[in-house]
């Protein structure tokens, strides 16, 4: 039961096969059970189990308020939560209560679902690995999955698992593990720079980033204002447009908002694709791109020529520019955002009471990791009168330029664009930590970022497994607010490639009476 | 304050001279021990009375330019549901948006922007069609946010011009229009209040005001004196408050002017100028600005510099102080707000057929709908009703005044030019003492017009109307008319009667009459004068002198 997806499991509430409380109890078990993934931050037994309550008694009425209703979901800790703590796994936030819900939390609850707790992250959602946050690093499911267990060479001691263990990437690490491991149905995270896509590809998830505007931020804790977006992960393409159909549209909270009111869509199945363009720019043949993921990405190109689309080399020529755009953007709206955290209103202040500018030091310097007060550091620099047009300018400019090289492979006739999510699979912990925060980010954003500099829609899909039994994602990129599209053609990639169950011991104790085993034969 | 705009009046012709000699031993900057008056000084100088100083250089020339912030009159904050209301509880007031919780999102407020447009198009601004946000970043603990989200780069109004007037004479009877330019308009927030608990050594804040929608109106420095500046400011805030755009009373903080002075000799370029904070009246700001010229000019003469600093004034003393810099110069690090898209206005032009009406602002609609200007409103009044144009002036500076003096004509025969003396000397003179509005005057219009028209038909003389009016301050719902009955002021209609009296003046004055027969025809008013107290001033004066010139030429 466990291991169905969204769809299934709320067909099954429907007819009956299952309750709510017997759902949720299920995934408070199972969430249990793989602590060890330190996937959620907070666990929210009490309000979830009343949730789900609340949902019987709506399905035992028989007006269930739809096809979230009694669906337990898991919430990255940078939305707002009415009643949760909202940590951004840092020391600023420890033991914060918001007095409001963001937006999309909102929506799901009043839609029914079931809120089980929120989820791990890199401190204020800055990083690419889920290891940088108060609450230590968020461990990958696969590390424990029979498959990699198997590639990875016979274990002669335990403490080898131990240190082989993989990241999840990130930020969004805690929701992509929360949806890999079976705890929950779906899980939102965020998305500014890939931290959706980059962790839903590590762990074998569907990751969806919507087009910039499409959906609320109000509520989501800001990283970069002018590129996150509320992320979808999600077990299967269906998933997350029945996900997108519930959280997008206006709100009248956030500017930034879509005017127009959204239509929900259901994605059929693509019989025929020859009508489609496929492009694949060059450009993200990136230096460390590793040639395992390189062969699954013309592997992938192969699949939608030999079915009869149009496949063609596309160029964006200025992605080589867009980490260093996107870092000079991203630090300077940091160091604005982070601004608010002084200690007077809310969240950490520090005993420090000589001066007020001594206490906002004290504070900042206890709250914020050294990761956040060195982006707050180098942002403040961009934004310094002398260096606003040498650098924030410049970058905006750049970031124009990027745009742009979308717009035009758009007009030139392309449909959709298929890329690598991530350079290579998920790093062991202990190699990813040798390596600084500022660099892995530059490394691992490479492939995902240019889509938040462009506001454009991009997924991932779980498309194999590498030769060491971990997962590996590609990523299709559509034109603005055309997700349906996108959706559509994610749908048909995911149904050829047939990604594998990752087989996990615990999940197994758990879910006696698995689903059907659909999903067998493997792409690779 | 004075009837006319900004008290002694004075045109300043644009050169000072340095007005008194500094004790040697005083030199560098802070508050000289500098005599009330400055301003007195200063009109010596515009005379030439005073020598240049001890340097002997040329004059000197003052540059005033202002910065005006006008709280938006507006139900709600410029970015949030708050309400906006002055001297609520502390912190009752305060949205998550306002407390600047994490994750809110600005939302920008109709209203506000509306005000604004109308604000600049009254000051003949150009509107931008497309106006951005800006952030502008500094720690305080009345600044929740880190961050004050302003108009940095591309305001919503830029260009425009003032034109407002001041006498320049001390009759106020000569009057001079001048213009100022007004370089932009901006949209921005408010901060919240810090209130500093010295003995407890603790700060206070109250975020009421945090997120209240501001319009700064930033002045080109084409004014060189207080007086300037403070009928400018005078001129803004009636042009204000008669848009409705922002109630604009200094006193509760809706009108605060920050002053950049600077002065130079002619021919050279401006020099280093000093930002004046902390007014609160229209007097102390002229005040402020020509103490600071003068004790500029004369840290120059003595060999000292400026610097480019802000200074508070001091309204106890009459002089300004430098103000302790919160954390030396300040980078402000400005950057676009994200999370407001550019703020788009529409003409009935560009107008898009298919919008929604609620969501767009149309320039052109706000245009057609602007109340009459305080400029145009004066003219009209001068034309329709033959008043002098200072009269204009006092009618529109008292709220409701002018609509008080219109109501009095409609309902009476009296000429307007006459009706404007009981408006302004009986009526504006009896409210100012007992410190009441227009509308809190116990007599009305109405029953003003009535006593006006006893006094035209000739029923009574002015002096009983004078008495009337007295009593009808006490508001005790009389009519002028039941008054009149009971103090028998009615004029005295029996001629014999009269006469009788005159008579009897006559007898009883034979020095004056002599007087009068030697030629000195101006003791015939003190013989009017007599009989006028003998009938309690109930005789026509014209009658009783013709009686009396009649009598006495027999």
């Amino acid at each position: 039961m466990l291991r169905a997806s969204l769809r299934q499991v709320s067909a099954a509430l429907k007819e009956g096969r299952v309750a709510p409380t017997e759902l949720c109890q299920r995934c408070l078990a199972l969430i249990k059970s793989t602590k060890f993934l330190n996937a959620y931050i907070t666990v929210a037994e009490e309000t979830a189990m009343k949730q789900a309550e609340e949902s019987e008694e709506r399905y035992k009425r028989g007006q269930p308020l739809g096809i979230l209703d009694g669906i337990p979901i898991a919430v990255k800790d940078n939305f707002n939560t009415v009643g949760i703590e909202t940590t951004c796994a840092s020391n600023m936030l420890k033991g914060y209560i918001s007095p409001y819900n963001a937006t999309v939390v909102q929506k799901l609850l009043d839609q029914g679902a079931v809120l089980l707790g929120k989820t791990n992250l890199d401190e204020f959602a800055m990083g690419s690995g889920s290891t940088d946050g108060v609450f230590g690093p968020v461990r990958n499911p696969w590390s424990y999955s029979k498959q990699y267990k198997e590639k990875s060479g016979p274990k002669s001691h335990p403490e080898d698992e131990e240190s082989n263990w993989v990241i999840t990437g990130g930020s969004s690490g805690g929701s992509a593990a929360a949806v890999a491991a079976f705890t929950c149905f779906a899980a939102l995270g965020s998305d500014t720079g890939g931290s959706t896509r980059n962790p839903a590809a590590h762990c074998g998830v569907v990751g969806l980033k919507p087009t910039y505007g499409l959906i609320s931020r109000h509520g989501l804790i800001p990283l970069v204002n002018s590129m996150d977006v509320p992320g979808i992960l999600t077990r299967c393409v269906d998933d997350a447009a029945v996900l997108l159909g519930s959280l997008a549209g206006h709100d009248p909270k956030d500017s930034t908002t879509i005017q127009d009111d959204f239509m929900p869509f259901e994605l059929l199945n693509l019989a025929d694709v020859s009508k489609l363009s496929i492009g694949i720019p060059k450009e993200y043949h990136a230096p460390g791109l590793s040639s395992e993921i390189l062969a699954l990405w013309s592997k992938a190109a192969d699949l939608f020529k030999n079915a009869g689309a149009k496949v063609v080399e596309v160029s964006l020529p200025h992605t080589p520019y867009s980490i260093v755009c996107y870092h000079v953007l991203c630090t300077a709206e940091v160091a604005s955002n982070m601004a608010r955290f002084d200690g007077l209103e809310y969240g950490h202040r520090s005993d420090m009471k000589d001066s007020t500018e001594s206490l906002y030091a004290a504070t900042r310097r206890e709250g914020f990791n050294d990761v956040v007060r060195g982006r707050i550091l180098s942002g403040n620099y961009f934004l310094l009168k002398q260096n606003y047009e040498k650098y924030f300018v410049k970058a905006q400019k750049v970031r124009r330029l990027i745009a742009n090289d979308f717009v035009k492979v758009f007009r030139s006739g392309v449909d959709i664009l298929l890329t690598p999510t991530t350079l290579r699979d998920a790093a062991p912990y202990t190699e990813f930590i040798q390596e600084d925060n500022r660099t892995r980010s530059a490394q691992d954003d490479i492939l995902t970022q240019a889509a938040n500099m462009a506001g454009l829609p991009a997924i991932s899909v779980p498309t194999a497994l590498s030769e060491r039994g971990l997962p590996v994602g590609l990523q299709f990129i559509g034109r603005s607010f055309q997700e349906k599209q996108l959706l559509t053609v994610a749908k048909w990639f995911e149904k050829q490639v047939q990604f594998p169950l990752i087989q996990l011991e615990e999940v197994k104790r758990h879910d006696s009476d698995v689903f059907q085993h659909q999903k067998s034969a493997s792409f690779s | 304050m004075a009837a006319l705009v900004a008290v002694a009046a004075r045109g300043c012709g644009g050169l000072w001279r340095r007005a008194r000699q500094r004790g040697a031993g005083q030199s560098g900057p802070g508050p000289g021990p500098f005599p009330r008056g400055q301003r007195g000084v200063a009109c010596n100088a515009r005379g030439g009375a005073v020598p240049a100083g001890k340097s002997g250089l040329a004059p000197w020339v003052p540059v005033v330019g202002l910065e005006i912030h006008a709280q938006i009159s507006s139900n709600s904050k410029l970015f949030s549901g708050s309400q906006v209301q002055f001297a609520a509880p502390p912190n009752s007031l305060v949205s998550f948006f306002d407390a600047s919780l994490p994750g809110t999102l600005p939302v920008l407020n109709r209203r506000c922007v509306e005000a604004a447009v109308m604000t600049g198009l009254a000051l003949n601004c150009s509107i931008n069609k497309k106006s951005l946000f800006d952030r502008k970043h500094y720690f305080y603990a009345d600044l929740p946010a880190g961050y004050q989200i302003t108009q940095q780069r591309v305001p919503i109004a830029v260009n425009g011009s003032l034109s407002y007037s001041l006498c320049i004479d001390s009759k106020m009877s000569q009057m001079v229009t001048k213009t100022v330019r007004i370089k932009q308009i901006q949209l921005e927030q408010d901060s919240g209040k810090s209130l500093h608990d010295d003995t407890r050594s603790q700060t206070l804040v109250d975020l009421n005001r945090a997120g209240v929608g501001l319009m700064e109106v930033v002045m080109e420095p084409d004014m060189c004196c207080g007086e300037e500046a403070a009928a400018a400011v005078r001129e803004l805030q009636l042009i204000l408050q008669t848009l409705g755009s922002s109630q604009a009373v200094m006193a509760e903080g809706q009108l605060r002017v920050d002053a950049n002075v600077s002065v130079h000799h002619p021919g050279e370029p401006y020099g280093v100028r000093t930002e004046v904070k902390n007014i609160n009246s229209i007097r102390f700001l002229a005040k402020a600005i020509d103490y600071e010229i003068q004790r500029q000019i004369e840290e120059l003469e003595n060999g000292g510099t400026i610097l480019n600093e802000t200074r508070a004034f001091d309204s106890k003393l009459g002089c300004t102080v430098p103000m302790r810099d919160k954390e030396g110069k300040q980078d402000y690090r400005f950057m676009p707000e994200p999370n407001l898209p550019p703020l788009i206005l529409y003409d009935a032009k560009s107008l898009p057929a298919n919008m929604n009406h609620q969501q767009v602002i149309n320039i052109d609609w706000i245009h057609e709908r602007l109340p009459d200007l305080p400029s145009v409103k004066r003219k009209k009044l001068v034309e329709q009703y033959g008043i002098l144009p200072e009269h204009s002036f006092t009618l529109l500076n008292e709220e409701g005044l002018a609509e008080f003096f219109e109501s009095v004509v409609k309902q009476t025969q009296m000429k307007p030019k006459k009706v404007i003396g009981w408006i302004l000397k009986d009526l504006l003179s009896y409210l100012k003492q007992h410190s009441l509005t227009v509308k809190e005057s116990p007599v009305s219009s109405f029953v003003l017009a009535d006593l006006l028209n006893l006094l035209e038909k000739k029923e009574i003389s002015s002096t009983a109307a004078k008495q009337v009016l007295a009593e009808l301050w006490k508001g005790e719902g009389k009519t002028p008319l039941e008054i009149v009955k009971e103090q028998k002021l009615e004029l005295l209609q029996d001629q014999k009667e009269l006469e009788q009296i005159c008579q009897a003046v006559i007898d009883g004055h034979k020095n004056e009459v002599m007087a009068i027969k030697a030629g000195n025809p101006k003791v015939l008013n003190k013989l009017i004068g007599l009989v006028q107290k003998k009938t309690q001033g109930r005789s026509n004066p014209v009658l009783v002198k013709q009686l009396l010139e009649k009598k006495l030429s027999g």
